[in-house]
């Protein structure tokens, strides 16, 4: 007999959100983010993959050729996110599971408002090093192109210069997504639900 | 005046028809490999005189690279490099140049296994082999007792060995040797070198001889299948003659086929019935790890003589000074082909092991030697095949393949029925000929490959030194069809096609920095530096698009010798740079990703000496240079190097 309480979620739901902070847990050790080069000289494509941990791909290539336009090298030290970012998925993941089993309606929205606001800033932080490595030019760059900036895009597909870049979620990224799109359809589920339950 | 015209013109008539064109249709389509295509077959063609080993692919003639081997080559600084000097050495010294005779791949259970190609020289008698991951010269061993080792780098059924022989017998190496050419036949001996392959690393190793009586060794081809164990070559100048060979050489009707159980001659070797033997010879390894080579010399070797034991070598009759000897896939048949005969004897394995049970043999020895009767070791004989029959080659339907020389032909025939099937003209007198796969117990088959000695009309005149060609065919139906000439480097003896998917995937990108062990590598631009040792000067450059570091040097005085250890540092494919300085005596550097490499440089005059990338590796390939400053021998100029202002020390 399933006890209907404004204040618990469906079983179902819960387990879902077990799988998927499960899920979030492997993302600490999954690629996040993508990005493609393709150039003429480079049919077989350069790849840039961004863990929550580290860089990885053709990085040495790739601050190789950056250096003709001034682009600062990519080193994982400069970036404070990668000692922060293994310990915040892992947290969410965490916190999937424990609202999971708990199943309190009220954490769920608590933790979808979490999710949804780490979501965007993680994002904003992603576009502003982009915006950062594709601005910040070395004055001293052997090409120099007027107006030119190298920012890659957030996601999708931009020409810089020879080199086309693609930029994708990589599998990390799309269990992310998959999470939030999981959050998303319990809290509505269950704010209707809850809904319906107050009407009666 | 009509008569005469209908006379000239009969006779007109009656003359055959010229080499011509024997194109058909759609050859060119057959032939044509689209632009980013790539071929079916690899195929590494030798280069004769040129010293070097060729690959080309198949069926496009494509060339793809000249690997030098036994020749410098200052493209690659073979031989030029600090780094290459000692693949090049002999006991005679360093030997800049070879003839480049045949290629074998090496083999495991009959078939090629992708790993190496072996290479023999006929000069300076020496076996190379080459990595198939690299693409490179990997080991060269010389071979004592020896001159010209053309009946090589023949190996057995898994390249347990790669067979050496010498082509002009010569006296065993020592201080005795010196003797009255006219003694040749009391002092003049054969030797036959049994060079072990490590099945891991490659590695030669000779271990023992067979000496023989003075023969000219020619070709040889070791047993497969059901003759697994025996080696065959052809003899010819069973004359033993020393002198205008070309006549004394070519009384006798008939030569021989040399039969040698070779599983026996490893057991007599194991048992300890060799004798050793004082010699000197070169053995020279490349690492890839300390991008170096070595040469050790080595000074003893085993050698058996066959005389002295009753059971290791047999010689089989056979028409006519026989030049190419070749074991069909089977193993069952030998087919020989005597130059000066007018027909092709194929010997039978099963007979020839029949005969010797019933000592089958003529009445007198040669030279200590049995004579297997001619009759019994024969299978049959093709009669009328062509004039002047020099190799033959097998494919995957029972037919063989033998060119003719003087009569300028491939001919295809039937193995079991002895019967002449086809044939096509070459343009002009073919030497080898290659099928693919045509030496193995599986012939790929569906192509051949004709290389032909002579030109003249068929490219574009170069003046009086004309190229050698190559002519493709395809076999795959009843008719040979020719589908493709193009011209060859240097003079191309045999050659060997693999399938493109057995080498490309395996082939090496970069060389890993990490596991470069080069003592004088510069490990990044934080170690480029430079050190004098007493009047030796040390440049530990690095390059990397597109500077190098340092590219500024001050300090260098007359009387130095200045090493330039260039280590590219680099880890992306197809990205090599170039190394050169006004007034080197000797070459450029080409130091490919994650390589070092080094130029030796002694300047003659003081002055600013430009060296500059040569290789153009990027948009600012141009920018890549530098300078170096060069005193007077008593300047104080101190030793100093930079590049950039930011990297000032």
């Amino acid at each position: 007999m399933v006890v209907k309480s404004p204040y618990t979620i469906k079983p179902l739901h819960g387990a879902l959100l077990i799988v998927g902070g499960m899920a979030l847990l492997a993302v600490i050790l999954l690629p996040i983010w993508r990005i493609e080069l393709d150039a003429a000289q480079y049919p077989e494509g350069l790849e840039l993959l961004i863990y929550s941990y580290k860089l990885d791909g053709q990085v040495e290539i790739i601050n190789g050729l950056n250096h003709y336009i001034g682009m600062k090298t990519l080193h994982a030290d400069d970036f404070v996110e990668f000692t922060v970012l293994p310990y915040l998925v892992g947290l969410y993941g965490l916190a999937f599971i424990l609202v999971g089993a708990v199943r309190r309606r009220g954490w769920l929205y608590v933790l979808f408002g979490a999710f949804v606001l780490f979501g965007v800033v993680a994002m904003a932080d992603f576009w502003r090093w982009l915006y950062d490595y594709g601005h910040d030019l070395d004055p001293s760059a052997p090409i120099k192109v007027p107006g030119m900036s190298y920012q890659p895009p957030l996601i999708g597909f931009k020409q810089l210069l020879n080199f086309g870049a693609y930029s994708i979620p990589a599998i990390g990224g799309w269990i992310f997504i998959g999470c939030g799109a999981v959050l998303a359809y319990c809290v509505y589920v269950e704010w209707r639900m809850a809904n319906k339950l107050k009407k009666s | 005046m009509l008569a005469v015209a209908a006379v000239s013109l009969s006779f007109n008539a009656c003359k055959p028809k010229g080499a011509g064109s024997a194109v058909s249709g759609n050859a060119a389509e057959r032939a044509y490999v689209p632009p980013g295509k790539y071929d079916e077959f690899y195929n590494f063609v030798s280069g004769g005189f040129s010293g070097q080993m060729s690959v080309y692919g198949l069926p496009s003639g494509r060339l793809f690279r000249v690997i030098p081997v036994f020749s410098v080559d200052p493209e690659k600084a073979w031989g030029f490099s600090e780094e290459t000097k000692p693949m090049l050495m002999t006991s005679h010294g360093f030997v800049p140049w070879d003839d480049l005779h045949h290629i074998e791949a090496s083999f495991t259970d009959g078939m090629p296994d992708g790993k190496w190609m072996f290479a023999n020289s006929n000069n300076t008698p020496r076996l190379a082999r080459i990595d198939l991951a690299t693409h490179r010269t990997a080991e060269i061993i010389e071979i004592p007792n020896t001159g010209g080792n053309h009946c090589s780098p023949f190996t057995t059924e898994n390249s347990e060995y790669v067979i050496a022989a010498t082509r002009f017998s010569v006296p065993p190496d020592g201080p005795e040797s010196d003797v009255p050419i006219s003694s040749y036949k009391e002092n003049f001996k054969g030797h036959i070198s049994f060079v072990s392959v490590d099945k891991a690393s490659g590695e030669f190793n000779i271990q023992f001889q067979l000496k023989t009586p003075g023969l000219n060794f020619d070709l040889s081809s070791a047993g497969k299948g059901v003759s697994n164990g025996w080696l065959f070559m052809s003899c010819y100048n069973s004359e033993q003659a020393h002198t205008l060979l070309e006549v004394s050489a070519s009384k006798n009707d008939k030569d021989f086929v040399l039969a040698i159980n070779w599983k026996k001659a490893e057991e007599y070797f194991k048992a300890g019935r060799g004798k050793k033997q004082a010699v000197r010879y070169a053995h020279n390894k490349y690492d890839e790890h300390k991008h170096s080579a070595t040469s050790e010399i080595k000074t003893e070797v085993t050698v058996l003589d066959v005389a002295d034991f009753q059971d290791l070598a047999y010689l089989i009759p056979c028409p006519k000074s026989p030049h190419g000897t070749d074991v069909s896939p089977t193993g069952e048949y030998i087919v020989s082909s005597g130059k000066l005969a007018a027909l092709i004897p194929v010997f039978s394995f099963a007979k020839l092991q029949q005969a010797i049970a019933d000592k089958d043999f003529e009445s007198e020895l040669y030279d200590g030697i049995p004579v297997v009767k001619y009759e019994s070791a024969l299978y049959g004989e093709v009669e009328k095949p062509g004039l002047g029959p020099l190799h033959t080659e097998f494919d995957d339907k029972g037919n063989a393949y033998t060119s003719f020389f003087v009569s300028s032909e491939i001919v295809k025939w039937n193995l079991e029925k002895l019967e002449v099937l086809d044939r096509q003209p070459t343009y002009y007198s073919v030497g080898h000929l290659m099928v693919a796969g045509g030496n193995a117990k599986k012939p790929y088959g569906k192509y051949l490959v004709a290389y032909n000695k002579i030109t003249k009309d068929r490219f574009l005149p170069t003046g009086p030194e004309l190229c050698h060609a190559a002519q493709l065919f395809d076999i795959s139906g009843d008719k040979m069809e020719l589908l493709l000439d193009f011209p060859t480097i240097g003079e191309p003896h045999y050659a060997q096609a693999l399938p493109a998917d057995m080498l490309m995937d395996k082939s090496v990108k970069i060389y890993d920095i990490n596991a470069n062990h080069h003592p004088f590598k510069a490990n990044g631009e934080a170690e480029a530096r430079v050190e004098r040792h007493g009047n030796i000067v040390r440049v530990f450059m690095t390059t990397i698009r597109s500077h190098l570091t340092p590219d500024v040097i001050e300090g260098i005085k007359l009387g130095d010798e200045v090493h330039f250890h260039v280590t590219n540092l680099e880890q992306d494919w197809d990205m090599p740079h170039g190394f050169a300085i006004k007034g080197a005596n000797n070459s450029e550097l080409l130091i490919m990703p994650g390589e070092t490499q080094t130029i030796k440089w002694v300047p003659d005059r003081v002055g600013i000496f430009p060296f500059y990338c040569t290789d153009f590796c990027s948009a600012l390939h141009q920018e890549m240079s530098g300078y170096v400053r060069v005193s007077p021998k008593a300047s104080n100029v101190a030793l100093t190097s930079y590049t950039g202002e930011k990297q000032q020390n």
